[in-house]
């Protein structure tokens, strides 16, 4: 049938604009964009469901607490050197920093405060968090991907042994008891790094050192603050280091890219939930 | 088995370690010992005006800390700031007629409250409050009185 004058021409209009439609994707970004939504969505509902189970098939260990104290040992204990070494570097570095600044206000005598209160309020937490999150995390996921790729957990399963509560449990549970303690060890070998410098090589006052730190620091306000800041950190950076060796595709290269994972997003996670946390406990005041 | 004793220790020493560290924090360097006042009693007055007087601040009494400031209010009848303060309960002979007045601790150190003692035989009890106050010294009205001294001091020296 032959069409005449407009209408043939708009029908070869509307071929082409179709075929460039076609050739461009046509809806595809917008799809795309919903393939993703989707995709974390409803990851963001598997950790969660994978967290729920977690914590529930903790009641597994309570007669088998020997599992929990292995991890801490790889959790905890191989993690503690880099810790202290860490600590010490980082409240000598905050002395000489401190040290310098005050001087021209004439201060130089609250240097243990300004070190103490930084120390036990934001560093110790979070870079204890950061590191916790390179040296433990990152062993965590590899480990538990790696146990996945090589089908030693459907293995468990199928000996009617839930991976969750046998492997999974102890590690997360670990994690969130070894956070706050390394934390708290960061803090105090911190403030003796503080005093080794402020004391030992600027000469200042070791008594005064210690007087102000102790007048201007609260047991309640700033100690506990932190370590129930380590706490969450602690649990964010197990709970995403579990659940992405859990979750990883079970490939050499998706235990790698899993490992990556786990380190930015809890390092994202750590710093992003600390400006929270400080503005909740600095907005009572 | 060999194997997991040592785990087990080096665990322990992990822990115990661990607290240790929180130990040190809260005595060494919160000294959570000495900011808590035993057994206290509670003593209020009324000051014109607190500067930057701040709740936590010490009371002290011949330089020594005998507590620490806990409530700051304003009080809209007299228009004057009513200060809460809890004493040691082992310093419960204070006299009626002692006298707290806000002072600074060196030229733009903290404020702190001190009293100074009475003559009288009878003390101060639970919510009592005291009488005789002296409020901060704002430093902007102190450079007005020196400013006011300095010219009357210059027009008189014209008219002699």
């Amino acid at each position: 049938m032959q069409k005449s004058g407009l209408s043939a021409f708009l029908a070869r209009r509307g071929q082409a604009l179709s075929r460039i439609w076609q050739q461009y994707g046509g809806l595809d970004l917008f799809r795309n964009i919903g393939e993703r939504t989707l995709n974390t969505v409803s990851r963001l509902g598997r950790a969660t469901l994978f967290l729920y189970e977690t914590v529930v098939g903790m009641t597994y260990l309570v007669p088998r607490f020997s599992l929990v104290v292995q991890q801490v040992f790889n959790v905890g204990v191989l993690t503690l050197l880099i810790i202290l070494v860490s600590g010490l570097f980082v409240g000598m570095v905050l002395a000489l920093q401190g040290y310098n600044t005050l001087v021209t206000f004439g201060a130089e005598e609250s240097l243990g405060l300004v070190v103490a209160l930084t120390l036990l309020r934001e560093l110790g937490p979070v870079v204890t968090a950061l590191l916790f999150a390179g040296r433990a995390g990152s062993a965590l996921t590899a480990e538990i991907g790696l146990m996945k790729a090589t089908e030693q957990l459907a293995g468990m399963e199928m000996m009617a042994v839930n991976p969750i509560k046998r492997v999974i449990a102890p590690r997360f549970l670990a994690g969130v008891i070894a956070m706050p303690l390394l934390a708290t060890m960061f803090s105090a070998v911190g403030v003796f790094g503080g005093h080794l410098i402020g004391v030992g090589l600027v000469g200042l006052d070791s008594g005064s050192y210690w007087s102000q730190m102790q007048s201007g620091v609260d047991f309640y306000d700033d100690i506990l603050n932190g370590l129930m800041k380590s706490v969450v950190f602690g649990f964010t950076v197990s709970w995403i280091a579990v659940f992405e060796g859990y979750d990883a595709v079970p490939t050499s290269e998706g235990v790698s890219r899993a490992t990556n994972h786990t380190v930015v997003y809890s390092s994202l996670a750590v710093l992003a939930l600390d400006f929270i946390l400080t503005s909740l406990t600095l907005g009572e005041v | 088995m060999q194997q997991k004793r040592i785990f087990e220790l080096w665990v322990g020493i992990f822990v115990a370690s661990g607290l240790a560290a929180l130990a040190v924090l809260a005595f060494k360097v919160g000294d959570i010992g000495s900011t808590e006042v035993s057994q206290p009693y509670v003593l209020k007055a009324r000051f014109a005006n607190v500067g930057g007087l701040k709740v936590k601040a010490p009371v002290t009494m011949a330089g020594v800390r005998i507590g620490r400031v806990s409530g700051i209010q304003f009080d809209s009848e007299r228009y004057q700031a009513l200060v809460t303060f809890s004493v040691d309960g082992r310093y419960k002979n204070i006299p009626e007629d002692a006298s707290a007045s806000i002072l600074t601790s060196g030229l733009l150190g903290e404020q702190y409250i001190g009293i100074e003692p009475g003559g009288s035989e009878a003390y101060l009890k639970d919510g009592d409050v005291i009488q005789l106050t002296q409020s901060a010294l704002v430093l902007e009205n102190l450079i007005g009185q020196v400013m006011v001294k300095l010219t009357e001091g210059s027009s008189n020296g014209k008219d002699k």
